[in-house]
């Protein structure tokens, strides 16, 4: 697994990638929605730091009576200080996200690259494959497993990754189909270069404007997933700060103590937004090279 | 002509076994997963006072005693016939608690197709038409903010603005009496009807938009204009039934999507349907319930993708001729 990890930050790192992403970054979009992201992440990073400091109180500590507006923000249906929970709520929501995400793309580009490179029976074995996993809907496949395994962190990581793979697979499938036929592709098995290899420095370095675009909206979907999961309170649990149980736990006292509900929504739907518009603005510049070449 | 008729129903046989095939192993792995479950059932619904006679009973009236596999066929066979089991957590038959609920899910889901199927062909249309024009881009930007939004954030977002703090004239939770259909309170449709609708809405649009620019561009298009037909007709006529094929497609997996998007939906605004009751299910650990939602939605599922693959078919000249030719 770790191989193929490796690869691909290799392959992000040393290939097309760099004129790829400086296509995408030329366009306005593209620098709206760094902005939005950044900004995101940088609360979410900087909150749990800055916290006892900042507000003078920790997300779960108790400040003073139900919906009261001490503080910049008042507090929630606990008590507790709002802006430290919204401060401490976020980085878990994107760490479980990135490596929902990342173990997602890791299971669906091996899959997906392995079929297409074997062609024949074992491609058609593991698409069918694909296709039942595909039967059922994210979320319903994610319940069960939640109702079985109980609602953890590690449970949440695994089960939206395992689901985000099989669509990671198709397109990588696909991808790597119209690349396998090339030359060179041909010239590495002449000199009888191992399998793993031709797909790893061969194949990967020339699906990558694809796999990241794939990358960046498994991302978006991978962080409304977690924070919805955490909002039907079968994600994170009690007491942890996280923005979508802050959601569900304020959510009765929107009319009295709006922010609890409104901070946690803002910041999701900027960091969705933010995501989704890099990654639009990634496959109009991967769109746009290919059509030019 | 005989010979792609052949093709065609070769492919939608061999497709509708494919779906019958995925349903089978769906069902397999949802009835795996409640067998790793810990614990008895039995004693689940009893609780803990439960005599032994009373547990034994219930045992032998669940099937628990049979082999595995005779409990798989039991309970496939359930799902035909309406016997879906018995609910831990109200110890009723699980036809029983879900009939309702089915009902006044498949209203919210009608009633948000109902809207967001013309509404996002008009929109993807006129975008089209006014390609690069301030309504263009201001639909391109809307429909891809929307696109990017979780549906819970859109719902609380609605809410907020119509329920609370800035107008306060729509009920922001569904409180029809249990037992009394949920039509029966129209106002209490609308917020949830609107959220699903606009999580859905804009993939029609931007698809609906893709498509009328291709086939603006194309030739029998440009030979209409240069016959001197009027521009409306040309657009009416010619365009949209053309543009309305692959449209068709992403409507069909837009109506598939919303058997499991419909779930958060449902919880945000307490609304008696499948999806609350699965998300209590699933906080009760009822199994029985859990299973048959999730067997249920999958079907759904399953089918209208089918359908989808069908429209995909039927529209499709490349994939109707491709081995004729």
């Amino acid at each position: 697994m770790s191989t193929v990890d490796d690869a691909v930050e290799q392959g992000v790192a040393v290939s097309r990638p760099p004129r790829l992403l400086a296509r995408m970054m030329r366009q306005r979009q593209a620098k709206v929605g760094m902005v939005l992201t950044l900004a995101v992440l940088l609360v979410a990073l900087a909150g749990p730091l800055l916290l006892p400091w900042l507000t003078g109180h920790t997300s779960t500590e108790f400040t003073g009576r139900p919906f009261t507006d001490t503080g910049m923000f008042g507090t929630d249906n606990l008590g507790r200080d709002v802006l430290s929970r919204f401060l401490d709520g976020g980085l878990r929501l994107i760490i479980y996200a990135a490596l929902a995400t990342a173990l997602g793309m890791v299971v669906g580009v091996a899959v997906g690259m392995t079929a297409a490179y074997s062609r024949g029976r074992v491609d058609a074995l593991i698409m069918r494959g694909n296709d039942v996993l595909l039967a059922l809907p994210q979320l319903v496949f994610a319940l069960l497993a939640i109702t079985v395994l109980g609602p953890q962190g590690w449970v949440l990581v695994v089960v939206i990754g395992i689901t985000h793979a099989p669509r990671i697979a198709r397109v990588t499938r696909s991808a790597t189909a119209s690349v396998i036929t090339e030359d060179y592709i041909r010239a590495s098995e002449m000199y009888a270069v191992p399998r793993y290899k031709i797909l790893l420095t061969e194949v990967l370095p020339n699906i990558t404007g694809p796999l990241m675009v794939e990358l960046g909206l498994r991302m978006t979907y991978s962080i409304g997933f977690v924070a919805a999961l955490s909002f039907l309170g079968l994600g994170m649990q009690p007491p942890t700060a996280d923005w979508g149980l802050m959601i569900n736990e304020s959510r009765i006292a929107l009319v009295v103590q709006p922010w609890g509900v409104l901070l946690p929504v803002a910041a999701i739907a900027v960091l969705t937004v933010g995501t989704n518009l890099l990654t639009d603005s990634l496959a109009r510049a991967s769109a746009n090279m290919n059509a030019g070449n | 002509m005989d010979r792609s008729y052949q093709v065609i129903t070769r492919m939608i046989a061999k497709r509708l076994l494919v779906s019958l095939i995925i349903l089978f192993i769906v069902s397999l792995l949802v009835f795996v997963a409640t067998l790793l479950l810990p614990g008895d059932p039995a004693q689940a619904i009893l609780g803990q006072q439960a005599t032994p006679e009373r547990l034994a009973a219930l045992r032998e009236q669940m099937n628990l005693n049979d082999p595995v596999f005779v409990r798989y066929f039991t309970w496939l066979g359930g799902l035909f016939t309406g016997n879906l089991g018995y609910s831990a957590a109200t110890g009723g038959p699980v036809t029983a608690l879900l009939a309702d609920r089915i009902q006044s899910s498949l209203v919210l889901m009608g009633l948000a197709a109902l809207i967001s199927i013309p509404v996002g062909i008009i929109v993807g249309t006129f975008s089209a038409l006014k390609r690069g024009r301030a309504f263009d881009n201001a639909t391109t930007g809307v429909s891809l903010v929307l696109a990017s939004l979780p549906e819970f954030v859109i719902g609380i977002g609605l809410v907020a603005l119509f329920s609370t703090s800035v107008f306060k004239i729509l009920p922001s939770v569904t409180m029809a009496p249990p037992g009394e259909a949920v039509w029966n309170y129209p106002v209490q449709l609308v917020l949830p009807t609107i959220t699903l609708a606009l999580v859905v809405t804009p993939y029609i649009v931007r698809m609906m938009r893709a498509t009328m620019l291709e086939v603006l561009d194309s030739g029998f298009v440009e030979m209409a204009r240069l016959k001197g037909v009027p521009e409306r007709q040309v657009v009416l006529r010619h365009a949209v039934p053309h543009a309305l094929a692959p449209v068709a497609q992403v409507i069909a997996i837009q109506l598939a999507w919303m058997a499991g998007g419909v779930v958060v939906i449902e919880f945000l605004f307490r609304y008696p349907g499948i999806g609350q009751a699965l998300v209590d299910a699933v906080a009760n650990r009822d199994v029985q319930v859990v299973q048959a939602l999730s067997i249920l939605i999958a079907a759904a599922y399953i089918v209208v993708n089918l359908l989808a693959d069908l429209v995909g078919i039927f529209t499709n000249p490349k994939l109707r001729t491709e081995k004729a030719a």
